[in-house]
């Protein structure tokens, strides 16, 4: 299964090398041309049956991770690579490196912790990776500093057709993508596997800037907090309750228009819809819709709960909510190419 | 000047949400342009055409203000903030829905400490009882300004949004009252600059101007017990040295200086220390596009009561006009 193998393959923010292999691969099958540029964006062009509208799908090939910074005492300090939650990681398992060498990340036990820390959450700068070496030469055998390191986390299977996996965020947004590129339509379309998206929208703006689209949809996974001790309205999204549209996030406010016209496409067609509740966080659209002169975005999201974390949960029935209302959002506007031109004012 | 910042001031235009705003713009200098085009995020760009250097002048359009997020099965909204607001500025106000829907913003009562307030604990009520009442007025998404008109006592004006309808008036101004000149005159009424200067940038690279004047209000040092800064309310618009967001170029800053003297227009000069404008990413558009500003002063700033002087706003006009034609 796609989502299984992406989800599987290591590519944390500036080494996405392995999962822009595999994807590539996949690609050529369907695609026109494909591309790779100083960035490292992977850049698929499928050529519409006309060329007058240029339409640019974007989708994140970089997950959030750590990498070595150093060595102490026959352990391995490390840094985080975009935004993680630093509580949920003392016990986490990793694999470090391009020799994927197992590791966990460990701190000093409870029992010998004073009375003031137990009563604090670990700092990062407490924890390291033991990868049970022997001594300082094994690691640096085996390690180097500047070596990524991806959270290990098996694809799972689970519960009422949910999925448990690490890096949902993006792989979601690949895969739709890949099926997408398999389709043919009226319009250019230039399906951008972007990078470094977790440590500030970096391969994003460059792609937009080569593309230069008329239009553009992000496909991302997004925050889903509907668990115990939250209030309802700052869910931010519901599991199940179908595929999420962003009205505005910190670092973009999408399409009025554009994302109207989704919404709508949804409800014809009776796929399940959500607006996105809270207004926090960002993804490409931001670094896109403010490419050269302006750009009509939009983002189209699968709910993720406990996103950016080895165990990050998603409902098989939004992600195919998602796909499904991405793919009859472009068949529209395949089918009456004056619609692209329409979103602005 | 007074009825012009009433008009502008009046409108309901959230950024995001400018259409309202725009409209009203376009109806007030569309005689007076060569021009008049929107781009893709919705920028107003008019132009004044000639064959010289490209100038860019730029007032934003847009004001913050407060987006539904979530209705519940009483009918109260929830909401997040669309750009700076503060949580204790919002408490007790009214805010209005471009459809003309008004409501309360309050506090959910088991607040114990006012420390404690966030957006989160607060929402509007519309006087609905229930979600689908609720829902015949609001949409989730929709957004809504802080409510309230226009005052002017003595040469003092009062309002919502003079933050940036003050700037927006004076271009308008402008663009009523400048001559013919050898240049080619860019007027953009920007989008989206109170969530981060989106609009001027992508409209910077639109049209690559020569040279760009931004105008937009700063803050007072003049109000009790105030952090000290020189800018007061009624010594004149002031020139823009500096601000977070950019430290504005030299030939633009002296261009405005010798406008002011030249002319008899009262000025002073301003370093922002918190707060950036539409020359912030103007500036570093493309290549680079020499920026500067000339500034409102204005007290109050992101409140439903911004308050500044009439003369300063009028001699900002008057010191634009002088500026491009030099």
């Amino acid at each position: 299964m796609l989502l299984k193998e992406l989800t599987e393959l290591n590519g944390v923010s500036g080494n996405e090398d392995e999962v822009r292999e595999y994807i590539k691969k996949e690609a050529l099958l369907h695609a026109t041309e494909v591309k790779v540029d100083s960035m490292g964006n992977l850049i698929c062009y499928k050529k519409g049956k006309s060329s007058e509208y240029k339409i640019m799908l974007s989708a994140h090939m970089d997950e959030v991770g750590f990498i070595v910074t150093g060595y102490k005492d026959g352990v391995i300090k490390f840094s985080p690579i975009g935004g993680i939650d630093e509580r949920i990681l003392p016990g986490a398992r990793v694999l470090v490196g391009d020799k994927k060498i197992p590791g966990v990340i460990g701190s000093k036990p409870i029992h010998l912790q004073d009375k003031e820390e137990r009563g604090n959450n670990i700092k990062l700068k407490g924890m390291y990776i033991d990868i049970g070496a022997d001594n300082k030469e094994e690691l640096e055998r085996l390690t180097s500093p500047g070596d990524y390191i991806a959270f290990y986390s098996k694809y799972t299977e689970f519960g009422d057709n949910c999925i448990k996996a690490k890096a949902l965020d993006d792989r979601v947004g690949c895969a739709m993508l890949l099926e997408i590129l398999k389709e043919s339509y009226q319009f250019d379309l230039y399906a951008c596997f972007t990078v470094q998206e977790e440590v500030g929208l970096r391969g994003a703006g460059v792609a937009a800037y080569t593309v230069n689209p008329d239009l553009a949809i992000v496909l991302e996974g997004t925050t889903c907090s509907d668990v115990p001790d939250v209030n309802e309205h700052e869910y931010s999204t519901v599991m199940g309750q179908g595929a999420v549209l962003t009205l505005m996030d910190r670092t973009s406010y999408p399409n009025k228009k554009l994302v109207e016209f989704i919404y709508n496409t949804a409800r014809e067609n009776n796929i399940p819809v959500q607006y996105k509740k809270t207004t926090t966080g960002g993804n490409d659209a931001g670094k896109i819709q403010l490419t050269r002169g302006g750009v009509v975005v939009a983002s189209i999201s699968v709910p993720c709960r406990y996103i950016h974390s080895p165990v990050s949960v998603m409902s098989k029935k939004d992600f195919e909510s998602c796909l499904n209302l991405v793919k009859k959002a472009l068949d529209k506007l395949s089918g009456d190419a004056s619609l692209i031109g329409s979103f602005k004012d | 000047m007074f009825d012009l910042i009433k008009k502008l001031t009046g409108a309901v235009g959230v950024s995001g949400n400018e259409e309202e705003i725009r409209e009203l713009i376009i109806q007030e200098i569309k005689d007076y342009v060569d021009e008049i085009n929107v781009d893709a995020l919705g920028n107003l760009i008019a132009v004044k055409k000639s064959k010289g250097k490209k100038i860019m002048v730029a007032a934003h359009m847009d004001e913050i203000g407060l987006m539904v997020t979530h209705i519940d099965e009483k009918g109260f909204l929830r909401f997040s903030t669309v750009g700076g607001i503060s949580r204790f500025d919002s408490i007790g106000q009214r805010v209005r829905f471009k459809n003309g829907t008004v409501g309360a913003v309050y506090y959910e009562d088991k607040l114990e400490d006012m420390k404690d307030l966030r957006f989160s604990k607060m929402y509007i009520d519309i006087g609905a009882s229930n979600r689908e009442e609720a829902e015949k007025s609001v949409k989730i998404g929709d957004t809504a300004c802080f409510a309230g008109e226009a005052v002017k006592q003595g040469d003092m004006v009062i309002s919502k949004a003079l933050d940036d309808r003050s700037g927006c008036a004076v271009v308008v101004k402008a663009i009523k009252d400048l001559p013919q000149t050898d240049n080619e005159i860019y007027f953009v009424f920007t989008v989206q600059e109170e969530l981060g200067l989106r609009g001027a940038g992508t409209a910077a690279y639109s049209i690559k101007p020569d040279m760009a004047i931004a105008v937009d209000v700063t803050m007072t040092g003049d109000t009790p017990e105030s952090h000290a800064m020189e800018v007061k309310c009624g010594r004149g618009p002031a020139i823009k040295i500096k601000d977070r967001s950019v430290i504005c170029h030299p030939q633009v800053r002296k261009l405005l200086e010798e406008a002011a003297e030249k002319n008899g227009i009262p000025y002073q000069l301003e370093i922002l220390e918190a707060g950036g404008s539409d020359p912030g990413s103007i500036h570093i558009t493309a290549g680079g596009i020499p920026s500067g500003a000339i500034s409102i002063p204005c007290r109050y700033v992101h409140s439903p009561v911004e308050t500044a002087s009439l003369k300063d706003i009028e001699n900002a006009a008057r010191l634009l006009i002088e500026a491009i034609k030099a």
